[in-house]
C-alpha cells in the first residue's frame, strides 16, 4: 500500500471499520469529573522498561479503551491502576498514579484495599471451582458485607445480564456455563463487592462473537454507574464501547523494546482524524 | 564443496542398506523397551500372585475378626489385634504428617522466594530418600533406648517418612491450582491467607488428599522403623499408643515367617494378603480420585 495522506487514511478507517463510533457526546454527557490521573507514568521490569510516558485523565462513568500493538504495555497500564502488577519481581512504577486526587502507590496505601475498590475482569474467564452462587458470594462474605447476601448476589447476577440463565441453577458448578456466561458471572462476581471502577482486560478474546456482543452491550448498560477501563486488541471492540481511546506503540531502542502511549483522546478523533501518524498507521491496519 | 562418504540419496537405490539398519535399530530400541515395560509388569504379577495363592488359604473372616491363638504352633485365630494396631499407628502418623506436610506445601508454592524454595525442595527429596532403617534407629535412640518400646515412636517414624512425601504430592497439586484463580481472587481485594483457604487449598483437596493416602499406603507397609520401636507386643489388641508396643502387620508377617511352625507360615502369607490389598485398595483409590481432579481443574 502506498503512503496515503492522512484524510485518505482517515477515510479508509471508517470504511474498515464499518461501524458507528461510540461516544460522540459521552466524553461531553457524563465524564467530566476526573476518577484516574497519571503523571508522567513509567514502569519498569527489573532494568527494562516496560511501558512509559503515561499522562492521562480517566473519566468517571466513560469507557476507556487502551488499544495497539502486542507488547505495547496495554496489561502492564491496565494492571498499574489496582496494583495487580506488585506481584511481579522486579516491578517499579516512576510517576504518579493519581485516584480520586490520592496516589494508589503511596507506602501508606494498603494494595489490597485498592483492589478491594477496583474491579478487574481478566482475559480468559476464571470462575472459581465452585458452584454459581459461591463465585459470588465468596468474596462479599469475607469482606464484610454478609447482610442481605443472597439479594446481593441476585443484584449482580442481574447487573451483569445472567440471572435469567442461571437463576434457576444457582447451586450448580460455574465450570458448567459456556464461555460468555462464564465472563458474564467474572463480571458479576467483581460487581458483588461494589467496586467504583471495573478494569477489563481483553474481556472478549477468548469469547464467540455472540458472547462478545453480550459482554459489550453489558458494558453499555454499567455504564451509568461504574467508570471502565477496557484493554482490547480489537480496533472494532474499542470503536464499538469506548468514548474515549488511548493508543499505545512500540517503540524500539537500541534493541530493546518499550511501550509508549502515543495519543489519548475521544474515540472518534482517534478513529477518524488522528493527530499522530502512528496512529493512523494503526489504525489503518498497516501493522499490529 | 565437498562431498560426504554416504551414498547420494535416491528413494529406492543406493541408501537401502543404510535404511534396513537404522530400521533395525529402531525396532530393537522398542522391543527391548517394551520388554522391560513387561518385566515391571511381571514382577508384579508374580509377587501379587504368590501373596494372593499362598495367602488365600490362611484368608477367613475369623483371620481377619480375631486375635491370635495363644500357644506355640496353635490353629485357629487371626490378626484383628495387628490390623487395629497397623491402623492406629498409621492414623496418629498421618495426624502428626498431614497438617505438617500441607504448611509446608503452602510455604513452597505461595510464599517462598526464587532463593529459598530449591533448598527445601532438596531437604524433603533428600529425608524421602532416607533409607527407614535409620529413621527407625534415630526414634529408637531418642524414645526407646531410655524408656520401652511403644506405637508412638512408631507413628513418629511414620510421621517422618511419610512427611517428605505428602508435602512434595501437595506442593505438585497446588502448582497445578491455575494462577487464574489466584489472580481473580486477589482481584477481588481479598487477603493471601484468605485466598489460601478459600480457593487454592479447595480447588487442590482432591490431590492433597491422594498424596495423602499414597503416603498412608506406604507407611502401612514399613517393616524397619517398627523393628525397632514397636515389635515386642502381645497376643491382644491394645489402644495404649503411649504405654506399650502396638501390634502390627508388618511385624506379624516378619514374626510368624521366622516361626518354625507351618501354621504360622500360613499366617504370615495372609497377613501379607491383608496387607497387600491394603496397599493396593489405597493406591487404587487415590488414582482415581487424582484423574478426578485433574479433570476437574483442567476440564473447564
Amino acid at each position: 500500500m502506498s503512503l496515503s495522506p492522512p484524510e485518505k487514511i482517515a477515510e479508509q478507517a471508517r470504511s474498515l471499520l464499518n461501524v458507528e463510533v461510540a461516544g460522540e457526546s459521552a466524553a461531553a454527557a457524563g465524564g467530566t469529573e476526573v476518577v484516574y490521573e497519571l503523571r508522567d507514568v513509567h514502569v519498569h521490569y527489573g532494568q527494562a522498561l516496560a511501558v512509559g510516558g503515561m499522562n492521562m485523565r480517566i473519566h468517571k462513568n466513560v469507557i476507556t479503551a487502551i488499544i495497539g500493538p502486542s507488547g505495547c504495555g496495554k496489561s502492564t497500564m491496565l494492571r498499574t491502576l489496582n496494583r495487580m502488577n506488585d506481584a511481579i519481581p522486579g516491578f517499579r512504577l516512576t510517576g504518579e498514579v493519581l485516584y480520586h486526587d490520592r496516589s494508589i502507590y503511596e507506602r501508606s496505601i494498603d494494595p489490597v484495599e485498592v483492589r478491594r475498590r477496583i474491579g478487574m475482569v481478566f482475559q480468559r474467564p476464571n470462575p472459581f471451582p465452585k458452584s454459581i452462587y459461591e463465585n459470588i458470594a465468596w468474596a462479599p462474605r469475607i469482606l464484610g458485607l454478609r447482610a442481605d447476601l443472597e439479594e446481593r448476589v441476585e443484584n449482580a447476577l442481574r447487573a451483569a445480564a445472567l440471572w435469567d440463565e442461571v437463576k434457576d441453577r444457582l447451586k450448580q458448578s460455574a465450570l458448567g456455563l459456556s464461555g460468555g456466561q462464564q465472563q458474564r458471572l467474572c463480571i458479576a462476581r467483581a460487581l458483588a463487592i461494589e467496586p467504583d471502577v471495573l478494569l477489563l482486560d481483553e474481556p472478549c478474546s477468548a469469547l464467540d462473537p455472540i458472547a462478545t456482543a453480550s459482554v459489550e452491550e453489558l458494558m453499555h448498560e454499567l455504564k451509568r454507574d461504574y467508570t471502565q477501563v477496557i484493554v482490547t486488541h480489537n480496533m472494532q471492540q474499542a470503536a464499538r464501547v469506548a468514548d474515549r481511546t488511548a493508543f499505545f506503540s512500540l517503540n524500539v531502542e537500541n534493541g530493546s523494546r518499550s511501550g509508549v502511549l502515543v495519543e489519548y483522546d475521544t474515540t472518534k478523533k482517534i478513529f477518524t482524524s488522528p493527530g499522530d501518524q502512528r496512529t493512523a498507521d494503526y489504525i489503518a491496519g498497516r501493522f499490529g | 564443496m565437498t562431498t560426504t562418504s554416504s551414498p547420494s540419496t535416491t528413494l529406492l537405490g543406493a541408501e537401502d542398506l543404510n535404511l534396513r539398519r537404522r530400521r533395525l535399530t529402531d525396532r530393537l530400541m522398542r522391543l527391548s523397551a517394551t520388554a522391560a515395560a513387561g518385566v515391571a509388569v511381571a514382577v508384579l504379577a508374580i509377587v501379587v500372585g504368590s501373596v494372593v495363592i499362598k495367602g488365600a488359604s490362611a484368608l477367613s473372616i475369623p483371620f481377619l475378626t480375631q486375635n491370635p491363638a495363644v500357644g506355640l504352633g496353635a490353629v485357629g485365630g487371626g490378626i484383628a489385634n495387628a490390623i487395629v494396631g497397623s491402623a492406629l499407628i498409621v492414623a496418629v502418623g498421618t495426624a502428626m504428617a498431614l497438617p505438617l506436610g500441607i504448611l509446608i506445601a503452602l510455604y513452597l508454592t505461595e510464599f517462598a522466594t526464587p532463593r529459598t524454595a530449591p533448598p527445601i525442595r532438596l531437604v524433603l527429596d533428600l529425608l524421602n530418600g532416607t533409607p527407614t532403617i535409620v529413621i527407625g534407629v534415630f526414634i529408637f535412640g531418642l524414645l526407646v533406648v531410655s524408656h520401652s518400646q511403644t506405637g508412638f515412636a512408631a507413628s513418629i517414624a511414620l510421621a517422618i517418612i511419610m512427611l517428605p512425601l505428602m508435602a512434595r504430592t501437595t506442593q505438585e497439586m497446588l502448582l497445578l491450582v491455575p494462577g487464574d484463580l489466584r489472580n481473580a481472587a486477589h482481584a477481588l481485594g481479598v487477603r493471601r491467607w484468605r485466598m489460601i483457604l478459600g480457593i487454592v487449598l479447595p480447588s487442590a483437596l482432591g490431590g492433597i488428599l491422594t498424596g495423602a493416602i499414597l503416603a498412608v499406603a506406604r507407611a502401612f507397609g514399613e517393616t524397619a522403623p517398627l523393628l525397632l520401636c514397636d515389635s515386642v507386643f502381645g497376643n491382644t489388641t491394645s489402644l495404649n499408643i503411649f504405654g506399650t508396643a502396638i501390634p502390627n502387620i508388618p511385624m506379624d508377617i516378619y514374626r510368624y515367617s521366622e516361626s518354625g511352625f507351618p501354621t504360622d507360615h500360613a499366617r504370615a502369607w495372609g497377613a501379607a494378603l491383608v496387607l497387600i490389598a491394603l496397599i493396593l485398595v489405597g493406591n487404587l483409590s487415590a488414582r482415581a480420585m487424582l484423574a478426578r481432579q485433574r479433570r476437574r481443574l483442567a476440564g473447564r
